[in-house]
């Protein structure tokens, strides 16, 4: 089954006292095997809105999300805020840390556990890092254990939110490219909330561009040519 | 969970029964009330417990102050006293500890990954809210168990103490756990020792020690 995971018209409406607030209008899209999705707009424009309802954290007003994986094969990298800042944990343990969606019962890591966190660690050069505190870490190293926690259980399709808010240039174009390797060896799908439009035409496949409403969906190429058209008018 | 505990002995003092039989469903019932509460988004977590301790404080007074001849044992639950310990207290406190060493063991592993980043927990699938509440449990068991010893008044900083200068000198979760069981273990003995020496209580003495050790640690990381 190539498709992964499909969202038909869903809208998210947060109820407050006095007015309801409509976060996400109408929002369809599907997602592939090996889907590289960038859902890009503006502050407030219900991106995060829409990754919380897709995760199930916040309730659908309506419409439908349909994930044809199971939940074990779903992944997601908060942006490096997401943990408790004064939480003593070294990056081994973070990192084994994410092999626990995989087990229902037996709690304890197993020797195939410990095995894919030394992969995982050579595959992204944490190698030297893996008994330091996390948080002694610079936050492009950070950013890199989280990955290396969403990916050791090998998912189908991984969630990211704003995985470079905080990095310079260089660290960031150093960590998509990572991303972009090891998903393209896993064959895992990405959806992506991005504020830089360098690397969407750099890694992308596709372009979700959100104001509540969708503005645009389509592939990468699509994507450019409206813009190209759009600076042409202009 | 102390206030909650100091109510639950006035209440069962003043029934006359035991106290600790009382207090253990009772600490245990409003821990979960308390997680309900804040995990619904009623009430913030802190406010709610505020509202819990205080409560339960103010309950716990009328009911002692309803009943004279009981004054002096209440007191003794309040400060603690390790030489007012009966045999029945040793039997609770040695189930409930074990009881709290077998889950942890267990659900070690779960307790860091929800402790660490809950959100992750969440979308890996993990019964975060059960695990919430099996913590909130064994909090609730921790500070029956330690009460009879440090007091109810004191008993959050027996389980707060040991953790904080822990956590001041440990890289990883495992040697947070290790150096919080040494160091409450160390403290505790000292504070017994300072308690049968000056004559103090040994409650206060316990945490007395336990801020005496943050000191030092405070004192020697700045110098690192």
């Amino acid at each position: 089954m190539t498709n992964l995971l499909e969202v038909k018209d869903l809208t998210v409406v947060y109820k407050r006292a006095f007015k309801n607030f409509e976060a996400v209008n109408n929002v369809s899209f599907n997602v592939n095997r090996k889907d590289y999705l960038c859902v890009i707009g503006n502050n407030g424009s219900g991106k995060s809105s829409l990754m919380k309802a897709i995760l199930g954290f916040v309730p659908i007003s309506s419409g439908f999300v349909n994930f044809n994986i199971k939940k074990r094969d779903i992944s997601y990298m908060p942006q490096t805020n997401g943990i408790n800042s004064d939480f003593p944990a070294d990056v081994r343990e973070i990192v084994l840390s994410g092999t626990q969606k995989s087990r229902k019962r037996f709690f304890f890591y197993n020797k195939q556990d410990l095995k894919n966190a030394e992969k995982i660690f050579i595959s992204l050069g944490l190698i030297d890092l893996k008994k330091r505190s996390f948080f002694q870490l610079s936050v492009g190293q950070q950013q890199r254990v989280l990955l290396a926690r969403a990916l050791i259980n090998k998912p189908r399709i991984i969630f990211l939110d704003e995985p470079c808010s905080g990095l310079d240039e260089s660290t960031c174009n150093q960590f998509y490219d990572i991303l972009e390797n090891l998903c393209k060896q896993e064959a895992a799908s990405i959806v992506m909330i991005s504020h830089d439009s360098s690397q969407i035409q750099r890694y992308a496949t596709h372009v979700l561009y959100l104001n509540k409403k969708t503005l645009f969906y389509g592939s990468v190429n699509d994507w450019i040519l409206k813009k190209q058209n759009v600076k042409c008018i202009h | 969970m102390a206030d909650i505990s100091f109510a639950a002995i006035a209440l069962a003092l003043n029934l006359q029964l035991p106290p600790t039989i009382v207090c253990i469903p009772v600490a245990i019932l409003c821990s979960f009330l308390i997680i309900h509460l804040s995990q619904n988004g009623k009430m913030h977590g802190d406010i709610s417990i505020g509202v819990f301790s205080t409560g339960a404080l103010a309950v716990g007074a009328m009911i002692s102050s309803m009943s004279k001849r009981f004054n002096t044992d209440i007191y003794s639950y309040m400060f603690g006293s390790v030489l007012a310990i009966d045999d029945v207290d040793i039997a609770i406190t040695i189930t409930l500890s074990l009881i709290i060493l077998v889950l942890f063991l267990i659900f070690y592993n779960r307790f860091f990954l929800i402790t660490s980043d809950e959100t992750f927990a969440k979308i890996s699938g993990i019964n975060v809210m059960f695990y919430n509440f099996l913590i909130s449990f064994m909090t609730a068991l921790t500070v029956v168990t330690g009460m009879r010893v440090v007091g109810t008044l004191l008993i959050s900083s027996l389980t707060i103490f040991p953790a904080l200068i822990a956590k001041k000198i440990s890289r990883n979760f495992k040697s947070l756990v290790f150096f919080s069981v040494i160091i409450s273990s160390i403290c505790f003995i000292l504070g017994m020792i300072i308690s049968f020496s000056l004559n103090t209580p040994t409650g206060a003495s316990i945490v007395i020690a336990n801020i005496l050790i943050l000191c030092l640690v405070l004192i020697f990381e700045k110098k690192i």
